[in-house]
């Protein structure tokens, strides 16, 4: 974008106060996070009790959002698998960033056969259909939880490898870079106290971006019967099983797959958003 | 000349990035637990006379590098041995099941086109009007959406509540087939053209920026005219490069929206042999998707080199 355009351009789409839109996110995503926290004490009923008489139940009756198979709350199962649905993504984003971040950085500023190396396979994986690949592997394998982090974090760090290593090389261009080297800084200062504070725009817009991609996959996992243990409340899994009975108790299904969408909308429209605003903010400074 | 050394090139990396995987498709069979054997017997009942032809076969008892390149060579002659839950030949499975997904990557494909591209323009042309912050909002809405998501509520809509389409199974016969793949397709389509709609967004914003674009519209060329031969064309190379993109997510998302819909195409095959350990499946329907990614992307750079003579030009062997 050439500056003309961008002076042109910026009042308008970065208006001082969020839209409605963007709270509405927020707020989404705060209650989401919450639950995820302190799920297990506001669930209004034990979602591990269950209830042979009440197999798959609609809507009434004490119960929200109806029961399942097993006779067991809907509504608290939605609010105790809030914790499942965030952690492992959450861990995985952080793991893409803090790996793929530094070997991006690490990369642009050194250069040289590492670069080149990170930056092969980055292109690599960038081929691959990075889900199919993750349900391959962890379904011959029988991987649980922890595995399946481990494996998004394989597959998502190439992506982040790539912007970072991208945006570094714009900044190492510039004159601060040379100033900084001129004075004695170290190569750990100068990336980490100088370089860094101007890419974490696209970092945490990235940070963001990777937490829904891992809420997609490990959901994806969970609805195909992989990745997560049998019984434990987690949205991907209870969509599987509510689909049989989406005429008996529409919800036990519809209830998760708004969760999802909702939840990974919020993320995006949240990432979207600070994405414009700091690299506005690093504009005009 | 340099365009020939360029296309060596890509030709080249190619093949080696096809041995990695193959290498890596072969190591499932020691990824999954249990022995090779067990692994390979699966259900089957034990007779001496099946161990004996299963390890004639895998070479089971040579070094790890002759049994991968006896399966290697099998599998160049498009031989990757039986399934363990049918006992038919896998390209034989695979072939019974590539209509159904053919029918529904197309449909879907078709819907992309031609939703996607036009509102992706339209957005890109009134760039901050409401048009435009209501496509973008959808676009995200889409992309992050899960696609099984996607297709339960299409379930409940259409299938359960109103009851206007069949959601499960292929249907019958040309007609039926399309109405039993509407849906899936619709749901496997949304996330993909979110994307193609971001890209073409994107592309039509930084082409109407564009001083050829200001002087058309100053020689008074209606619309349309400045739409087709000058914007359409420019933005054709985004949208190319994005077909890469598109097919990785195109692939990731049949595989599931298959499963969601109880179709019998290639990619609930993939998943049911997953879920059954049926090895020789999987490995032959792996080594099916990386031939594809990778033709799909050589061709998509060979069509960006057609599109854009500048890209001709800066390739430098």
């Amino acid at each position: 974008m050439t500056a003309e355009t961008a002076l042109v351009v910026a009042p308008a789409r970065t208006p001082r106060r969020p839209s409605v839109l963007i709270m509405l996110a927020f707020t989404v995503l705060l209650i989401v996070a919450v639950l995820a926290v302190f799920g297990q004490w506001l669930a209004p009923q034990d979602p591990t009790v269950q209830d042979p008489l009440l197999s798959v139940t609609p809507p009434g009756d004490g119960h929200l959002l109806g029961t399942d198979q097993l006779g067991r709350d809907v509504f608290s199962l939605i609010i105790a698998a809030a914790r499942s649905a965030i952690v492992g993504p959450v861990c995985v984003a952080l793991g893409c960033v803090l790996i793929g971040g530094t070997l991006g950085m690490v990369g642009a500023y050194f250069g040289g056969v590492a670069d080149v190396a990170v930056n092969r396979f980055a292109d690599l994986v960038y081929a691959l259909p990075a889900l199919l690949i993750a349900i391959v592997v962890i379904g011959v394998v029988d991987g649980g939880y922890w595995l399946t982090a481990a494996i998004l974090i394989f597959l998502s760090t190439p992506y982040q490898i790539r912007l970072c290593r991208s945006v570094t090389m714009v900044q190492v261009r510039l004159p601060y870079v040379d100033a900084a080297r001129t004075i004695g800084l170290t190569s750990r200062r100068t990336l980490f106290r100088h370089i860094l504070p101007n890419i974490l725009p696209t970092v945490v817009a990235t940070l963001l971006l990777d937490f829904v991609a891992a809420l997609i996959g490990y959901s994806a996992l969970a609805y195909l019967g992989l990745g997560v243990q049998a019984g434990q409340p987690d949205w991907g899994a209870m969509l599987a099983e509510g689909q049989s009975f989406i005429t008996v108790n529409p919800w036990l299904s519809l209830a998760p797959a708004i969760m999802l969408i909702a939840t990974a909308s919020s993320v995006t429209l949240v990432g979207d958003w600070l994405y414009d605003r700091l690299s506005s903010k690093a504009v005009s400074r | 000349m340099q365009v020939v050394v360029f296309i060596a090139k890509r030709l080249v990396a190619m093949v080696v990035v096809l041995l990695l995987v193959s290498l890596l498709v072969f190591s499932l069979l020691m990824l999954s637990p249990g022995s090779i054997l067990a692994t390979l017997l699966g259900t089957q009942p034990t007779t001496p006379e099946l161990i004996h032809s299963l390890e004639e076969r895998y070479h089971l008892n040579d070094p790890f590098f002759v049994q991968y390149w006896n399966w290697l060579v099998n599998a160049l002659h498009g031989d990757f041995g039986q399934s363990i839950q049918s006992g038919e030949d896998v390209t034989t499975v695979v072939a019974d099941r590539l209509p159904v997904t053919l029918g529904l990557a197309g449909l879907a494909l078709l819907l992309v086109l031609v939703i996607g591209i036009p509102a992706g323009m339209a957005a890109g042309m009134r760039r901050g009007k409401p048009f435009d912050r209501l496509v973008t909002l959808l676009t995200i809405v889409g992309m992050s959406a899960p696609v099984f998501t996607v297709g339960i509520l299409l379930i409940y809509v259409f299938g359960v509540r109103f009851e206007i389409m069949p959601v499960y199974g292929a249907g019958e016969g040309f007609l039926g087939r399309i109405e039993h793949l509407t849906l899936p397709a619709v749901a496997l389509a949304t996330g993909l053209t979110a994307l193609i709609v971001r890209q073409t967004r994107a592309a039509t914003m930084t082409v109407m920026d564009q001083d050829y674009i200001t002087f058309a519209r100053a020689r008074g060329l209606s619309r349309s005219r400045i739409l087709i031969p000058y914007a359409l064309r420019n933005t054709a190379l985004p949208m190319v490069t994005a077909a890469g993109l598109m097919l990785i997510g195109a692939i990731s998302g049949t595989v599931i929206i298959e499963t969601v819909f109880s179709l019998q195409g290639v990619g609930s095959l993939m998943i049911e042999s997953v879920q059954a350990k049926d090895i020789p499946v999987v490995q032959g329907l792996a080594l099916f998707i990386a031939v594809l990614v990778v033709v799909v992307n050589l061709v998509v750079d060979l069509l960006a080199l057609i599109i854009d003579p500048r890209i001709r030009l800066s390739v430098k062997g």
